[in-house]
C-alpha cells in the first residue's frame, strides 16, 4: 500500500476533497426522507399547499446542490486517480530501468509489461472507484442509520441490527467467491496458453496434423473454465438476493416497530415513511457496493503486484569502492582474474576463468551451446556481476566504474538483433547522441550495412517497432553499426553475424580489423575466429584453451574437435 | 454491420432458447414480486394512521405477504442469475471454440500477417468482454425493461397524474446520459489512442530493457515516457471525468422527479381526502418508492446499452475471425498414403504480396531418396520453398508435385504426414517431454521413443531433467535453445517419414553435438528425400543436388563438385568460409 499512498500524496488535496464532497452530496440525499416526513406530517396533515410547494422546492434545491457536490467530487476523484496512476506508472518505469540483467531475467519481460499496463490501469480504476463510491456507500449506510436514530431511537435499533448482518453477508459471499475466482483465472490462463501455442506453433501443429488433438485439448480446457465460471457465478449471484432479503426483512420489522410506536403516540405516520425511505437508500447503496467490491479487490491485488516490483532494489551504479591508486599506463584492456559466475539458482556457468587482453587486440570466443560465451562477455560491461574473482577494464575493477560510464566505453551487439521504432538515424543515434552525419555513415559502411540503408531510402528510412520491417541479417548489420557509432573502447559482437552469409561476414571481419578498439567476437564457427589475435575456448564454463589458431590446433583438444567438425571435408 | 452482428449473436443463443425463455420468465416473476413490496408497504403505512389508530390485524397480514414476496424475489433472482450465467458462459465457450477451430483451418498467410498477440486477444479478451456484455444484458436489461413497464402500469392504476409526471420527466435522464456519452466518445477514442502509443512504447523498451541498458539509454527513455505519460494523464482525466458526470446528472433528474411526485402526490392526498377513492399517505409512500425504482433501471438501461455496444464491437471482431475465409478445403482430395518421395516443382510462381514478386518460374526435381540442399543469402526464398513444399502456402502459378501428384489434389494431412520437419524456430508445447516427442506418433512405444531420443543425443539431458521424460517443458521453460532443437530432431526421428525438411536444423547446436546429430541424420536420411537449408556449407557437401538461390530464383544447381568447378556464386560463398 505504501507506494500507492506515496503516489496518492502527490494528489493529497484531490484525494481529500473528493470524498469530502461525496460526503456533502450524501448529506443532501439523507435529508430527503426528512423533508418527505415533514410534507406528510405538516403539509398533508394540515392541508397546507404552500408548505408542500416550498418543501418540494427544497427537494429540488437539495438535488441541485447534490449535483454540484457530486460533480466536484467526480472531478477531484478522477484527477486523483488518473494522476496517481500516472505517477505510479512513471515510478515503475523509472524503477524497471534501474534493474540489473539478473533482475530483468528474474521478472521476465511479459511480467514487467503487464505490471506497467494492465495492473496500473486496474489500480487507476480502483482508486477512482474508491474515492467516488466506496467511501460514499458507508457514508450513506451509516448516515441513514444515524438519521433513523434522529427520527426515532427505537426504530434506529432496527438499522443497527441490520448493518452488521449485511456486512457479514457481503463479507461471507465475497470470502467464498475469491478462491473460486482465482480458479477461474488459472483456468483462463490455460485457455490463453493453448491459443498462443497454437498461433506460435501453427507450422509444427499442421506439419504433424495435430489440429484435432489440439482442438480436443482446447475444448477440454474451455469446458473446465466454463465449469469454474459457472460455480463462481452461482455463488456470487447469492449476494444480491441475500442483501435484498435482509433489507426487506428489516422493512417488516420496521413497519411492526413503527406501528407500535405510532399506536403509542411516540411517532407520526410521516416518520414511518421517512424511516422506510432510509431503508430504501441503504438497499440501493448496498447493491452498488457489492458490484464495486470485485473491482476494488482486483485493484488491491494488482496494487500488491506493482508494489512488489517497486520494492526491489535497482542495480547500484558502483558495487566496489573506487580505488585511490593511479591507474597503470599500460594496463590491459580487459582482464579476468579467476572469474566464476552462476545465474540465480543455477550451477556455475563460468568457472575460474582467467585471461588478459591488450588494447587493440581482437579476441575470439569459441565454444558450444551453453559453454558460457555470452555470459563471459556480459561480465565486461557489468551486465552481470561476477560471483567470484575480478573483472577489470583498463586496469580498474568494473564494479568501481560507474555503470553509465563503463557502458559508454563498451559497445555491445547483442545476440538478438533489436531495433526500435523510428528511423535508421534515430536508432544509430542510440550509440551516440552527438554523432555527426559522417560518423553515422562511416559506422554504416563498416557494418556492411550500406545496402540496407540504401534499400530503406537513406538514414531517414523508417524502422518499425522492433525493426520488424527488416530481415534478420539487415537488423544484425544495423545493430553492429549502432554499436560502432559509439566509437567504443571495447566492442563486443555476441554471435551477431549468425544471420549473415559468409561473404558479408568476412567483409565485416575485415572492416573490424581496421578499428583501433579491442574487439570481442563470440561465435560457434571456428572459421569466423581463426584469424583473431587470441582465441578463448570455452567448454562447460571452463576456459580450456587460449591462444592463436595455430597454437590451439597444437595444444587444445576441444578446439581441434570443433574445428574438425566444421571443416570436415573443407579446405 | 451492427445488425448483422446481432443476427449472428442470436444464432449462437439459439441452442439456449429454452434457458433464455426461462430466464425471462424468472425475470418477470422477480420484477412482479419486487414491485409488489412498495405497494404492500404503502398499504402497511395506511394501517398506521396515528396514535391509537393502528390496524394491527391488517398490518400483520400485509407483513406476511411482504415476507412471501421477499422470498419469491430472492429465490427467483438467484435462479435467474444462475441461468443467465449458464447461458453466457456456454455461449462464450461455444464462440471461443468456434474461433479456435477456425484458427486451425485458416491459411497461414492470415496468421503470418498478424502478431500472435492480436489474434489471441480476439479469442481471449474480446470473447470475455462479449460474454460480460451478454451477462449484463440478461441480468439488467430484461429486469430493467420489465421494471420500467411494471412501474408505469402500477402508477397508472394508482393515479394517472403521478404516472404522467414520471413518464414525462424521466426520459430527461436518458437524454442527459446520451448527450454526455456522445460527447465523451471522442475523448475515449483519444485516450485509447494515446494508451496504444504508450503500450507500444512500453512493449518495445521494457521488452528490450537489456539493450536499453547496454546503450545507457535510460534517461532518454525516461523523458519520452514522461511526455507520453503526461499526455495520457490529460486525455484520461478528461475521459474519466466527463464519463463520470453521467451518474450525478441522472441522479439530479431523479431528484426532480422525486420532488414533483411528492408535490403532485401530496396535493392529491389533500384533494381526495374526502372522496370515496382517496389517495392515501400510504399510496404516496408507494408512489415515491416507485419513482426511485423506476428511474434506477432506467439509468441502468442506458449504461447497459453502452456496455452492450462495446460487447457488440468485440463480437464483430470475433465473428470477423470466425468468418475469415479458411484454406481451400481438401475434402474429396486423394490420400497420398506412404509416398515414395519424388518431389518436383514445375514453373512455380509465388509471392506473399502481389506488389512484390518473389519466386518466378522455379523448377526443381528431386528424385525419391535424394538429398537436396538449398543455400543462398538471407531473404532469397529458402524458407518460402519450405512453405510451398509443406503446402503452408499455395503456389500462384505452376505446381508442386509429390510422386507425380499435384499437392493441391491431395489432402493436407496425408501430404504432411509424409514430411518430417525441423524448423529454425524450435517450438515445443507446454507439456511433458514425452508428449512433445510423441507428437507425430502418439502410439510410439517407450523403447521407440527412447531410441529416437538417444539417436538425437537428447536422452542424456532428458534424464538429467527433474522428472526425466515426464518433465513439463515450455517455450519459456528450462531448456536451452540447443536442447530444444535436439528435442525437435528427436521428434522427427520418431516419425521416420519418407521426406525430410531441415531448415537451419542445427544452427543452435554446437558443432560437436551437431557432428553426432549429423551422424544420426545420415542414418535417418538413407532412402528418404531430404530438403536441407543451411548456412554452413560443410553440412551439405554430400547432397545429391545443391540449389543456389538468390532473390527468388535458382541461379545455380548441381553437386558440390560441379558447383565448385563452375566457379560461380557458390564457389564464392564456399571460399568465403576459409579464405581471408
Amino acid at each position: 500500500m505504501k507506494y500507492l499512498i506515496r503516489c496518492l500524496k502527490v494528489y493529497r488535496k484531490e484525494a481529500i476533497l473528493a470524498p469530502l464532497f461525496k460526503l456533502l452530496e450524501a448529506c443532501m440525499e439523507l435529508t430527503v426522507p426528512l423533508v418527505v416526513a415533514a410534507i406528510i406530517n405538516t403539509g398533508v396533515a394540515g392541508a397546507d399547499k404552500g408548505y408542500i410547494i416550498n418543501a418540494c422546492l427544497v427537494l429540488v434545491a437539495f438535488g441541485a446542490l447534490g449535483l454540484f457536490f457530486a460533480l466536484t467530487a467526480q472531478y477531484f476523484a478522477a484527477k486523483a486517480a488518473v494522476g496517481t496512476a500516472a505517477e505510479l506508472r512513471s515510478r515503475l518505469f523509472d524503477k524497471l530501468q534501474t534493474f540489473s540483467y539478473a533482475q530483468i531475467d528474474r521478472l521476465g519481460a511479459s511480467r514487467m509489461i503487464t505490471r506497467m499496463t494492465s495492473d496500473v490501469n486496474q489500480v487507476q480504476t480502483g482508486v477512482n472507484m474508491t474515492l467516488r463510491l466506496l467511501l460514499r456507500s458507508p457514508i450513506v449506510v451509516f448516515g441513514a442509520t444515524a438519521m433513523a436514530f434522529v427520527v426515532d431511537p427505537q426504530a434506529g435499533l432496527v438499522f443497527v441490527g441490520l448493518v452488521p448482518l449485511l456486512a457479514a453477508a457481503v463479507y461471507l459471499v465475497m470470502g467464498l467467491c475469491l478462491p473460486l475466482y482465482k480458479k477461474v483465472q488459472e483456468r483462463l490462463e490455460k485457455v490463453y496458453l493453448s491459443t498462443r501455442e497454437n498461433l506460435a506453433g501453427v507450422r509444427v501443429i499442421r506439419a504433424f496434423s495435430l489440429e484435432e488433438s489440439e482442438k480436443e485439448e482446447f475444448e477440454a480446457r474451455e469446458t473446465a473454465l466454463k465449469k469454474s465460471q459457472k460455480r463462481a457465478g452461482a455463488l456470487a449471484a447469492l449476494s444480491n438476493p441475500l442483501t435484498y432479503a435482509l433489507v426487506n426483512i428489516a422493512l417488516i420489522v420496521l413497519l411492526y416497530v413503527g406501528a407500535i410506536r405510532v399506536q403509542g403516540g411516540a411517532l407520526e405516520q410521516g416518520d414511518v415513511v421517512a424511516l422506510y425511505g432510509y431503508l430504501a437508500q441503504i438497499l440501493v447503496e448496498l447493491i452498488k457496493l457489492a458490484n464495486l467490491i470485485i473491482t476494488v479487490t482486483k485493484a488491491v491485488s494488482c496494487q500488491k503486484r506493482v508494489g512488489a516490483v517497486l520494492d526491489m532494489e535497482g542495480e547500484p551504479s558502483l558495487t566496489k569502492p573506487v580505488s585511490a591508486e593511479r591507474l597503470e599506463e599500460n594496463a590491459p584492456a580487459v582482464a579476468f582474474k579467476n572469474v566464476s559466475f552462476a545465474y540465480a539458482g543455477g550451477g556455475k556457468t563460468l568457472d575460474g576463468v582467467s585471461f588478459t587482453v591488450q588494447k587493440g587486440e581482437t579476441v575470439g570466443i569459441l565454444g558450444g551451446t551453453g559453454a558460457g560465451k555470452s555470459t563471459l562477455v556480459d561480465l565486461i560491461p557489468r551486465f552481470y556481476e561476477s560471483t567470484e574473482g575480478e573483472v577489470e577494464v583498463g586496469g580498474e575493477n568494473v564494479g568501481a566504474i560507474p555503470a553509465d560510464e563503463l557502458r559508454a566505453r563498451v559497445g555491445v551487439v547483442p545476440q538478438k538483433a533489436v531495433l526500435f521504432k523510428g528511423t535508421i538515424r534515430s536508432n544509430l543515434l542510440w550509440g551516440n547522441k552527438e554523432a555527426t552525419e559522417e560518423e553515422l555513415l562511416r559506422a554504416v559502411k563498416l557494418a556492411q550495412a550500406e545496402d540496407v540503408v540504401a534499400a530503406k531510402g537513406g538514414l531517414n528510412g523508417e524502422v518499425a517497432q522492433e525493426g520488424k520491417n527488416l530481415s534478420g541479417g539487415q537488423r544484425q548489420r544495423l545493430t553492429i553499426a549502432r554499436a560502432l557509432v559509439k566509437n567504443p573502447e571495447i566492442l563486443i559482437l555476441d554471435d551477431s553475424s549468425s544471420a549473415l552469409d559468409y561473404a558479408t561476414d568476412k567483409a565485416l571481419r575485415h572492416a573490424l580489423k581496421t578499428l583501433e578498439c579491442t574487439v570481442f567476437l563470440v561465435s560457434q564457427r571456428a572459421t569466423s575466429l581463426m584469424h583473431a589475435d587470441k582465441i578463448l575456448v570455452l567448454d562447460d564454463g571452463k576456459l580450456v584453451g587460449q591462444g592463436t589458431h595455430e597454437e590451439l590446433m597444437k595444444t587444445c583438444r576441444v578446439y581441434r574437435e570443433i574445428y574438425a567438425s566444421q571443416v570436415r571435408e573443407g579446405a | 454491420m451492427k445488425k448483422g452482428t446481432f443476427g449472428k449473436i442470436l444464432k449462437y443463443l439459439q441452442p439456449y432458447a429454452f434457458l433464455i425463455v426461462l430466464t425471462v420468465l424468472l425475470a418477470l416473476i422477480n420484477v412482479a414480486a419486487t414491485l409488489a413490496v412498495p405497494y404492500l408497504a404503502g398499504l402497511g403505512v395506511d394501517c398506521i394512521i396515528g396514535k391509537g389508530e393502528v390496524d394491527f390485524a391488517r398490518l400483520f397480514r400485509l407483513l406476511a405477504v411482504i415476507g412471501g414476496c421477499i422470498a419469491v424475489t430472492a429465490v427467483s433472482q438467484w435462479c435467474m442469475n444462475v441461468l443467465s450465467n449458464r447461458v453466457a458462459y456456454h455461449v462464450l465457450a461455444d464462440i471461443r471454440t468456434a474461433a479456435f477451430r477456425k484458427i486451425q483451418i485458416l491459411p497461414l498467410k492470415y496468421l503470418d500477417d498478424r502478431a500472435y498477440g492480436e489474434t489471441a486477444s480476439v479469442v481471449i479478451s474480446d470473447a470475455e468482454q462479449f460474454s460480460d456484455g451478454l451477462l449484463l444484458a440478461f441480468n439488467q436489461f430484461f429486469t430493467g425493461i420489465a421494471t420500467v413497464l411494471g412501474v408505469l402500469v402500477i402508477l397508472f392504476v394508482l393515479r394517472w397524474e403521478v404516472a404522467l409526471v414520471v413518464l414525462l420527466i424521466t426520459p430527461l435522464s436518458l437524454v442527459t446520459a446520451k448527450f454526455i456519452s456522445s460527447h465523451t466518445y471522442s475523448m475515449f477514442k483519444k485516450q485509447s489512442e494515446v494508451r496504444a502509443e504508450q503500450t507500444a512504447f512500453i512493449d518495445e523498451m521494457v521488452g528490450n530493457l537489456k539493450v536499453v541498458k547496454a546503450f545507457g539509454h535510460e534517461e532518454e527513455n525516461g523523458t519520452v515516457f514522461k511526455e507520453i505519460n503526461d499526455r495520457y494523464k490529460k486525455c484520461s482525466l478528461k475521459a474519466v471525468f466527463f464519463s463520470s458526470t453521467v451518474n450525478p446528472a441522472t441522479r439530479f433528474v431523479n431528484a426532480v422527479v422525486y420532488a414533483l411526485v411528492a408535490l403532485v402526490g401530496a396535493f392529491l392526498v389533500i384533494n381526495t381526502a374526502n372522496l370515496e377513492v382517496a389517495f392515501t399517505v400510504g399510496n404516496l409512500t408507494s408512489v415515491l418508492n416507485y419513482a426511485t425504482q423506476y428511474t434506477k433501471p432506467f439509468n441502468e438501461i442506458s449504461e447497459v446499452v453502452t456496455e452492450f455496444q462495446n460487447a457488440l464491437a468485440c463480437a464483430a471482431r470475433l465473428f470477423a475471425l470466425i468468418e475469415e475465409e479458411p484454406e481451400v478445403s481438401d475434402a474429396g482430395n486423394l490420400e497420398l498414403g506412404q509416398a515414395k518421395g519424388e518431389v518436383s516443382l514445375e514453373q512455380v510462381k509465388f509471392s506473399y504480396t502481389s506488389e512484390q514478386k518473389l519466386i518466378e518460374n522455379l523448377n526443381v526435381h528431386a528424385p525419391a531418396g535424394k538429398r537436396v540442399a538449398i543455400v543462398g543469402p538471407t531473404g532469397c526464398g529458402k524458407t518460402t520453398l519450405i512453405n510451398l513444399l509443406m503446402r503452408f502456402y499455395d503456389v500462384d502459378g505452376g505446381s508442386v508435385k509429390v510422386d507425380g501428384k499435384d499437392v493441391r489434389a491431395l489432402t493436407r494431412k496425408s501430404l504432411r504426414e509424409n514430411y518430417g520437419m525441423v524448423l529454425q524456430e524450435t517450438w515445443l508445447k507446454e507439456a511433458t517431454v514425452r508428449e512433445n516427442l510423441c507428437m507425430g506418433r502418439q502410439n510410439a512405444t517407450e523403447e521407440e521413443m527412447i531410441e529416437a531420443a538417444k539417436a538425437a543425443h537428447a536422452h542424456n539431458f532428458i534424464m538429467r531433467l527433474p522428472k526425466g521424460y515426464e518433465t513439463v517443458i515450455g517455450e519459456e521453460g528450462n531448456l536451452s535453445q540447443g536442447q530444444k532443437q535436439l528435442l525437435c530432431i528427436a521428434r522427427v526421428m520418431l516419425c521416420r517419414p519418407p521426406m525430410l525438411i531441415l531448415d537451419e536444423a542445427t544452427s543452435n547446436i554446437d558443432t560437436r553435438t551437431e557432428l553426432k546429430v549429423q551422424d544420426a541424420f545420415q542414418k535417418l536420411m538413407v532412402g528418404r528425400t531430404c530438403f536441407i537449408v543451411a548456412h554452413r556449407l560443410s553440412t551439405i557437401q554430400n547432397a545429391d543436388l545443391i540449389l543456389v538461390m538468390k532473390s527468388g530464383s535458382i541461379i545455380e544447381q548441381g553437386t558440390h563438385k560441379e558447383l565448385l568447378s563452375c566457379r560461380g556464386f557458390y564457389y564464392e560463398l564456399y571460399n568465403a568460409q576459409f579464405a581471408e
